[in-house]
């Protein structure tokens, strides 16, 4: 905790600057903190990873920054600023302001390309209509423009797909298909809401790497959220970790997988499953992350957390700066780095 | 599942298989055609019978059906049936379209607001539908056309105001599932306006639903016409309407049973010719979807 505050890189420009972000979520059994107290920011041309279980918090984030949370039952307080649009805050410039900047400027992809596409209209008059939502356009131009975006995202013979209907269509091209009506009216941020877990490895791949072509020709921000830690680590410059709806550990890709501080973060680490030294046991994480209503005090991971002092359980700390650009959510950062600090189970 | 069933079904596959479009779109165009021919008969009446409707023939009353001038025989006052229910069909498919037409999209139009909208403005309106609910429908029918006085219109009127609840309360059940699918949360990510999402992405998913249903209130309000008719709130004698016609056949029913069962036979084909269309709509819609 002695190291000085890390300067910000002047030359990355920030396009997105999320702060104290919260989401509520009102349920039967109460209200559900979905998103508690999230902070990042997002630079230019640079892909940031957002990594977790399920329900971590990852896509309510995505859907709360682009306005698609229903309300009620969700609210959300925090400051998120958008460089394009500087002084106002996302979350209070209104429905109507919303609108338009959702496909012009900020975007996303589904999770489920099976579900993402209308089934009653055809994927071409989809793409037009995306083509067409931002901009005065002839039914001419709309098509020429349709017809290179599907070219662009790799649908052969684009011409005589469009005609076709979303279930003519397999997984990743109907991937394919969502992803050029997202990019169709150049946004500056894009939301990649696990835009690859419902396909298989090879499509998988495909896609990603069509993501990462994209996102440089266009030069488009991203965030991309997975639970795939493999994912997240080929694909982003930067990672958070989420777990229970905050942010626990936020760095720069290379010192996240190598050097992580927090230790959620290492336990997810050394649960992935190792080809080289393959061993009988797989290391889990103990436990199961806790109900996001009620929420007890202390630190959300204590519960399971190997290294939790009795502190741990009452008091929660903040995101912790731990070295340059690099954020921790943990009172022991400095020990859980240590092997030594951790207790021999937990190296089963 | 019995030996026939399964015979049938072997069929179907195999002329679906042989030619798929066709067999799938049978049971509709087979509908179709027949309420077309319908259409046609009535709207052509003229041309197919030479009698006036309402014209008396005292001389040639109860003659039964392929009498020599009267294919369908002639009512107590010796009226042309086969006239009468091509005539009376005018009045009645104008009641099937009229009135449902009206409603099915009043009906469509508010279920669909109200449920993509939701919160407190869907909470009132379905607080609306619910109140009509609680009336029996066919009491409030009464009800209405009597205040208003027995008229054609007046029975149009009464449909209105009482039939779009059922068209509301579907097209709102189902949009509230539609809007919460991921296709909708995809169309407003592309930041498309409420309008465009609510009809080009919601509506073309739940109009199957009510479209189908309308089939069935069509052959709904061409019985409640013909009910309305027998209860002499409907048309007015003499204009031929199929209701009035069995309502007024009855007495003779023992020893002139055409009076009453003709106009009932013609209501059965249009209902069939319905019912056909609103299966066929189901099945076309539901492949597509």
């Amino acid at each position: 905790m002695g190291e000085p505050l890390p300067v910000p890189d002047p030359a990355a420009e920030e396009i997105l600057v999320v702060e104290g972000l919260h989401t509520f979520i009102r349920s039967e059994g109460g209200i559900v903190r979905a998103v508690d107290d999230v902070s990042f920011t997002l630079r230019r041309g640079e892909i940031l990873g957002l990594v977790g279980e399920s329900g971590s918090g990852k896509s309510v984030t995505c859907r709360t920054l682009m306005g698609l949370m229903p309300s009620p039952p969700a609210w959300s307080i925090g400051d998120v600023r958008y460089a394009e649009r500087p002084g106002r805050n996302l979350l209070t410039v209104g429905g109507a302001e919303m609108q338009r900047l959702r496909g012009a400027h900020l975007s996303m992809i589904f999770q489920d390309p099976m579900s993402a596409l209308n089934p009653v209209m055809r994927v071409g008059d989809q793409i037009e209509e995306a083509v067409a939502a931002h901009a005065r356009l002839g039914p001419r131009e709309r098509r020429r423009h349709a017809l290179q975006l599907l070219d662009r995202v790799g649908i052969p013979a684009a011409s005589r797909r469009m005609r076709g209907y979303p279930h003519e269509f397999s997984g990743g091209m109907r991937q394919r298909v969502l992803i050029a009506a997202a990019i169709a009216s150049n946004p500056k941020v894009l939301f990649a809401d696990e835009p690859t877990t419902a396909l298989d490895v090879i499509i998988q791949d495909q896609i990603l790497s069509l993501l990462l072509e994209l996102q440089r020709d266009f030069g488009m921000s991203m965030v991309l959220v997975s639970h795939d830690l493999g994912v997240i680590a080929e694909m982003c410059d930067r990672i958070a970790v989420m777990y229970a709806g905050q942010i626990v550990e936020l760095a720069d890709a290379v010192t996240l997988l190598t050097a992580p501080r927090h230790p959620y973060t290492i336990s997810l680490l050394r649960s992935l499953p190792d080809t080289e030294h393959r061993s009988r046991y797989l290391p889990s994480i103990v436990g199961a992350p806790p109900q996001l209503i009620d929420i007890a005090p202390g630190c959300r991971f204590a519960p399971r957390c190997a290294l939790a002092m009795p502190e741990c359980q009452t008091w929660e700390t903040e995101l912790i700066p731990v070295a340059e650009d690099h954020l921790v959510r943990c009172w022991r950062h400095d020990d859980a780095r240590r092997p030594t600090a951790w207790p021999d189970q937990s190296f089963a | 599942m019995n030996p026939g069933a399964l015979l049938l079904e072997h069929f179907e596959t195999r002329a679906r298989r042989r030619h798929g479009r066709v067999r799938r779109h049978a049971t509709l165009i087979v509908g179709c055609s027949v309420l077309g021919l319908v259409i046609v008969a009535c709207v052509a009446a003229p041309l197919l019978t030479a009698y006036n409707p309402e014209t008396l023939d005292p001389l040639r009353p109860l003659a039964p059906p392929f009498s020599p001038g009267h294919i369908l025989g002639t009512d107590q006052f010796g009226r042309d049936i086969w006239s009468r229910i091509l005539y009376g069909g005018r009045i009645d498919l104008l009641i099937a379209f009229g009135a449902t037409g009206v409603t099915l999209v009043a009906g469509t139009a508010i279920g669909l607001f109200s449920g993509y909208v939701g919160g407190w403005i869907d909470s009132v309106i379905m607080r609306v539908v619910d109140l009509f609910f609680a009336f029996p429908f066919f009491v409030l029918v009464i009800a209405i056309v009597a205040m208003l006085g027995p008229s054609i219109f007046n029975m149009f009127v009464a449909i209105w105001l009482t039939s779009w609840i059922s068209y509301a309360r579907i097209t709102r059940g189902h949009a509230v599932v539609t809007k919460n699918r991921e296709y909708v949360l995809a169309a407003k990510a592309l930041g498309y306006r409420h309008s465009r999402v609510m009809l080009r992405h919601v509506l073309p998913n739940v109009v199957s639903f009510v479209l189908i249903f309308a089939m069935v209130d069509a052959v709904g309000n061409v019985l409640l016409g013909a009910a309305l008719g027998f209860l002499g709130l409907g048309a007015k004698p003499p204009s031929p309407e199929w209701g009035a016609m069995i309502s007024d056949g009855q007495a003779y029913i023992l020893s002139a049973w055409w009076l009453s069962t003709l106009p009932g036979i013609a209501i059965v084909i249009v209902g069939v010719g319905f019912s056909l269309i609103g299966d066929g709509l189901a099945d076309v819609l539901r492949a597509d979807g």
